[in-house]
């Protein structure tokens, strides 16, 4: 492939995987099912030229591969504050993954659409919270690809076999251990981002087996706490006890006779950590101020959607309020009935793409609030808002309300 | 004081910014003008633009090539990077690049117990990774 007789594409992209396999010490490349690509997201026109390039030499992927979200939505069609020619060079991007033959998923829960790998495949993903996903609750193998090393190995349909695709990189090699916090807030949708983003600072890079926590977890929480870790740290594989598929019990997912350090999770390192993803200062003049509402990162799944609606019950949101998720929810929302209801309560649906990663929030210094630990990590620098955490019933009382609602009880 | 070489260039001569928490490029750094953007970042209002900059460890998202690359282009890339270890993030942005034909900055392996000792300052970093007050 390096010499050029499989194209020109093939040979650049295989000169980036062999790059980082030698950088990365790895003896040789694996093949691999499937990739999903974060690579569609403009950053600046570089990104797209480099894209530009491969699809001028003819570049097409090689296995199955999902595309992150872009920087536009073209399923929904919510405005996007980006000047003109910065929408072109991102709507030129979008384009020309879709032309080196990607599905155009628009997604980063691409495991919510369809792109489900076999246990113990090798795979290379990219975007932090679906490598989280894809190693940890689906049992596949992937490294965190970065941007353009993703396509790299799309095209060639290999990855340099180092990290996480060799099993014994991926035991656990701490314990935290949750059992003695309450079942209440086990149960609890917003107890799982402030878990991810604790545990995300212990972890940095390592990997731990959560205890404790079976009977509690569902697959949207898995995908929040994830997309918290890894966030917070470098999480890219995280076992919990009974739940995910390489950890039936602390032997196997440690591979170790003897346990390991074991952390117990206490409410007040919580409390810490929870306190940190709220960066509006409790002493600020208008404390409770609340200018927007955002869900969805990872997007949502219909189920979360659901859940919206119900909480809203029929009432009017006071304050913009957008929820954003992939076009394969949309669909499922409008087969369901429920996006009309939704639209007129005054939830802006944003699909493939999301408010932090491109202009769509008005632009003030305002106060975002969000029940999504990615969200509340990045919000702040990528769109100058500061951020209120909650869970998702805070956020439906709050932008009803127009003013910060609490509902502190599970935490006390 | 010698780094391993990694992505080979050089020598360049910068003002050191050691970042004292690992850093997220995207998310981290606004890649129109190098400016740490995290606001929960301790380097938070710094500028990596040509920098030799020293990272105990690179985290969360793996967009964070695309800023680097971004970064070279549009010339606020830092002068070099200290790297505790390889990574297959940050470096593919400089392998691009350079396919690109857009000089990237060399990069070195430097460990965070190293990265510690350097004092601030100028240095000058040799191709071969020797690192001297400049």
């Amino acid at each position: 492939m390096l010499a050029g007789e499989a194209g020109e594409a093939v040979a650049l992209a295989m000169r980036i995987v062999t790059e980082t396999a030698r950088l990365m010490g790895a003896r040789k490349l694996v093949p691999i099912a499937s990739a999903h690509i974060d690579g569609a997201l403009y950053h600046g026109d570089s990104g797209t030229l480099f894209a530009e390039r491969l699809v001028e030499l003819g570049a097409k992927v090689a296995v199955p591969a999902t595309l992150n979200v872009g920087a536009l939505d073209l399923a929904c069609g919510t405005r996007v504050h980006l000047p003109s020619h910065e929408r072109s060079m991102a709507k030129r991007m979008m384009l020309a993954y879709e032309a080196m033959g990607c599905t155009p998923s628009w997604t980063c829960a691409p495991y919510q659409a369809g792109h489900r790998p076999d246990f113990a495949t090798d795979v290379a993903w990219g975007e932090s919270n679906a490598v989280a996903f894809c190693n940890s609750v689906l049992g596949a193998r992937t490294n965190r690809y970065g941007d353009f090393l993703d396509i790299a190995c799309a095209i060639t349909g290999r990855a340099p076999h180092y990290g996480l695709h060799l099993p014994a990189h991926r035991r656990a090699t701490f314990i935290a251990d949750c059992s003695r916090l309450s079942p209440a807030l086990r149960a609890a949708d917003v107890f799982w981002p402030v878990l991810g983003t604790l545990y995300g600072q212990r972890a940095g890079t390592d990997i731990g087996i959560l205890t404790g926590l079976r009977g509690f977890s569902t697959e949207d929480r898995l995908k929040a706490f994830g997309a918290a870790a890894a966030s917070s740290g470098a999480v890219a594989l995280f076992h919990v006890e009974g739940v995910t598929p390489e950890a039936p019990d602390i032997a196997t997912a440690t591979g170790l006779a003897s346990y390991p350090e074991r952390l117990f999770i206490t409410p007040a390192m919580l409390d810490s950590a929870r306190g940190a993803l709220s960066t509006v200062r409790p002493d600020r003049r208008d404390a409770e101020a609340i200018d927007a509402v955002a869900i969805g990162s990872p997007h949502c799944s219909i189920e979360e959607l659901v859940e919206l609606d119900r909480l809203i019950a029929g009432r009017r949101l006071l304050r913009p309020f957008y929820a954003c998720t992939g076009r394969h929810t949309l669909s499922a929302l409008e087969a369901a009935g429920r996006r009309k209801a939704l639209e007129q309560a005054g939830v802006t649906l944003v699909a493939d793409t999301c408010v932090v990663v491109t202009p769509i929030l008005d632009r003030i210094k305002g106060v975002l609030m969000t029940n999504s630990g990615k969200f509340a990590h990045y919000a702040p620098g990528n769109t100058g808002y500061a951020v209120q955490y909650g869970a998702l019933a805070e956020c439906v009382e709050s932008a009803i309300a127009g003013r910060l609602v609490r509902d502190e009880r599970v935490w006390a | 004081m010698k780094a391993h070489p990694l992505l080979p260039g050089g020598p360049v001569s910068g003002p050191l910014l050691r970042l004292t928490a690992p850093l997220s490029f995207w998310g981290g750094v606004d890649p129109r003008s190098g400016a740490i953007i995290q606001v929960r970042h301790p380097q938070h209002g710094q500028n990596v633009a040509g920098m030799i900059l020293a990272l105990p460890g690179t985290i969360g998202s793996s967009s964070s090539a695309a800023v680097l690359l971004e970064l070279v282009r549009n010339g606020h890339a830092p002068a070099a990077l200290l790297l505790h270890e390889a990574d297959a993030i940050l470096l593919i942005g400089c392998l691009v690049a350079r396919e690109l034909d857009w000089p990237p900055p060399p990069a070195f392996r430097y460990r965070a117990e190293q990265q510690a000792k350097l004092a601030a300052g100028s240095y000058t970093i040799a191709e071969d990774g020797t690192i001297r007050p400049f």
